[in-house]
């Protein structure tokens, strides 16, 4: 069984101008030591769907149908002093933009010894130690020093070292990492992925890595899955989705993604946007009005769930 | 022709504390010919923003000259730049569109503004006219006009961004990172739109920006800056394919790749120095760098030419 399991699950937020349908019949299964990726453009439900995992969803949020199971937990079912055991300890979340999501009166290290109070039982004496070596093994120079720093005393890449070791802390075996690089510098996030790769395998810890760098998941996951509008569009070993991805959503971002090879003219952009997800009539297809592969039929039968090869599946009446 | 701009030895340093001064732009010289896009690149704190600002003349510089087509604008004080005549003509296109638009003013306005401020047009006809011109370039339908900054999508905030600069025609649009809060289906569209308004218009560019595959594609020259200094400028393809700068070297190798392996990535170790009272013997890029010797410490290299057109600071270039 997978240390993650959600099945079948579907959103929605009620708000004032109508329903919207975040989510709808997502499977996502992810392994102990594996690291997924999720992409997608922003507004897909990337993010919602790992709040959703970790149960720390807006008061909005209604989940309508479907199970979330954690190492053998019902997510869903938990009560919250249950889930707060497990958030932080096995299950934790890395965010993006660290300077704001680090509390900015508190020195670095004794944010990290909040953490290690409240899940471990570590003897207070201990606490520093532990945090010093908490801030080494992210490898921040000179952690002795850094344990007294304030946040806006570290730099951006600091910053989310600092908040990996937050993280990290106490062993979890799943972490979340929610654009973990988005707005640090390209040579420090080539350093931020190593160390969270690094970790991972150390402790054979599983990852999710959200992002909308496919580029980037390419390199560091082993197995990505798509999402458009709130819906899994494709999932696959990294290595097949690029060689050959099915879905024309999957194919156009690639498509659009710049690399070295491309020039401006060779780059393609994908028409339309996300249709709005508050929409009574939504089809069942969410890409049909922006794929140029639809035809009379889509939309108008139950969205299929393709089965390719090994652990390959597509979700489209008419896949590339 | 003269260069639209021209850098001589521009100097950017602030005060920190009483003695201590940080040197955000040390010594950058550098032009752009009309009609050229040039990409400006580096890491974050590594000088981008404030050059940025010294040459839209948001910022006064401490020392040298800025040339606008042969002519020292680097004198007139930042605050009084706006009521020249050189405004109209180098522009700015802002990072986020979300947050550099006035969210109180409509599409239509942002875009008239400049025309009625700065170009003295007042009659709502031809206001009218040519700020319908500039959202047809930019490919805004005409009837999102009325639209305030939340009811666009972040691609069409772009382009009120971008048709509000170049509604006044500039020779120089300077772009701070024009889609780096974007989508890249989104991103897709802007860069050509960005590459077809050069065509069309014969504008010049400077185009900062983090993303390096974008430069290369959108750029025919490179700027690479770290720590205040340029190290290296060249033809963008001749930068990119041999890189004569470690620093330029590790920031290509750090682009992630579809079938790229980290594995094989030199990662560059450590943070950069401090701006602050840099040591003048000292290569700024010494104590990250993976080739460097005695000798950087004890000589700071200056720009030579490795090729023509391209030079990079580094003794071993």
């Amino acid at each position: 069984m997978s240390l993650l399991e959600i099945r079948d699950l579907s959103l929605e937020f009620r708000t004032r101008s109508g329903t919207v349908h975040a989510l709808e019949h997502i499977d996502l299964a992810v392994d102990r030591g594996e690291t997924v990726g999720i992409v997608g453009e922003s507004g897909s439900g990337k993010s919602v769907l790992s709040y959703a995992a970790m149960r720390i969803l807006d008061p909005a949020a209604r989940i309508t149908r479907g199970a979330i199971n954690f190492a053998g937990l019902d997510v869903l079912a938990a009560s919250e002093h249950d889930m707060q055991q497990l958030r932080g300890r096995e299950m934790a979340m890395i965010f993006q933009s660290p300077r704001t999501a680090l509390n900015p009166i508190r020195r670095a290290g004794r944010q990290i010894e909040d953490v290690l109070r409240v899940h471990t039982t570590t003897l207070r004496a201990a606490l520093k130690e532990k945090a010093i070596e908490a801030l080494a093994r992210v490898r921040i120079p000179d952690p002795e020093r850094r344990y007294s720093a304030y946040p806006f005393e570290l730099s951006g890449g600091q910053c989310q070292r600092v908040m990996i070791a937050l993280a990290l802390a106490c062993n979890p075996q799943l972490l979340i990492a929610d654009e973990p690089t988005t707005g640090l510098d390209v040579t420090t996030q080539a350093a931020i992925m190593e160390l969270v790769r690094d970790l991972a395998r150390a402790r054979s810890m599983a990852t999710i890595l959200i992002t909308h760098d496919l580029a980037l998941a390419s390199e560091y996951c082993d197995r990505i899955v798509v999402m458009h509008a709130g819906h899994v569009v494709e999932e696959a070993p990294t290595a097949t989705l690029f060689r050959r991805p099915r879905h024309p959503y999957t194919a156009q971002l690639i498509a659009s993604t710049p690399t070295p090879e491309k020039t401006i003219a060779s780059l393609s952009s994908i028409p339309g946007n996300l249709p709005d997800l508050r929409r009574t009539d939504l089809p069942s297809c969410r890409f049909l009005a922006r794929c140029e592969r639809s035809l009379a039929s889509c939309g108008t039968q139950p969205l299929p769930s393709v089965s390719l090869a090994a652990a390959h599946r597509v979700h489209c009446f008419h896949p590339l | 022709m003269k260069p639209v701009l021209e850098c001589v030895e521009v100097k950017k340093h602030f005060a920190v504390g009483r003695r201590s001064r940080l040197h955000a732009v040390d010594d950058v010289s550098f032009d752009i010919a009309a009609g050229e896009s040039v990409g400006l690149v580096g890491e974050s704190g590594c000088g981008k923003s404030t050059l940025v600002r010294l040459v839209t003349r948001m910022l006064d510089p401490s020392a040298g000259d800025i040339l606008y087509r042969g002519r020292n604008i680097g004198f007139i004080p930042a605050r009084s730049f706006a009521g020249t005549q050189f405004r109209p003509k180098i522009q700015m296109v802002f990072q986020d569109p979300s947050d550099s638009l006035n969210p109180r003013y409509t599409a239509f306005e942002a875009i008239a503004e400049p025309l009625s401020r700065l170009a003295g047009v007042q009659e709502a006809k031809e206001l009218r006219l040519q700020v319908e011109e500039a959202a047809r370039r930019v490919g805004l339908p005409e009837e999102l006009l009325p639209r305030y900054p939340h009811q666009l999508s972040g691609g069409q905030k772009a382009r009120v961004g971008i048709a509000r600069a170049i509604v006044l025609m500039p020779d120089l649009l300077v772009l701070d990172e024009p889609t780096a809060a974007l989508d890249v289906s989104v991103q897709a569209t802007i860069l050509k739109l960005l590459a077809q308004l050069k065509r069309e218009l014969g504008m010049s560019y400077l185009f900062v920006s983090h993303d390096l595959n974008v430069v290369r594609m959108l750029c025919d020259r490179v700027i690479v800056m770290y720590l205040g200094r340029i190290v290296e400028q060249g033809p963008a393809q001749q930068v990119f394919d041999a890189p004569a700068h470690p620093y330029t070297r590790a920031l290509i190798n750090a682009i992630p790749a579809v079938g790229g392996r980290p594995e094989a990535r030199e990662v560059l170790a450590g943070e950069p120095r401090s701006p602050i009272d840099p040591d003048p013997r000292v290569c700024r890029f010494f104590g990250r760098c993976p080739r460097q010797v005695d000798r950087c410490r004890q000589e700071e290299p200056v720009l030579r030419e490795v090729k023509p057109g391209h030079w990079a600071a580094c003794h071993f270039a």
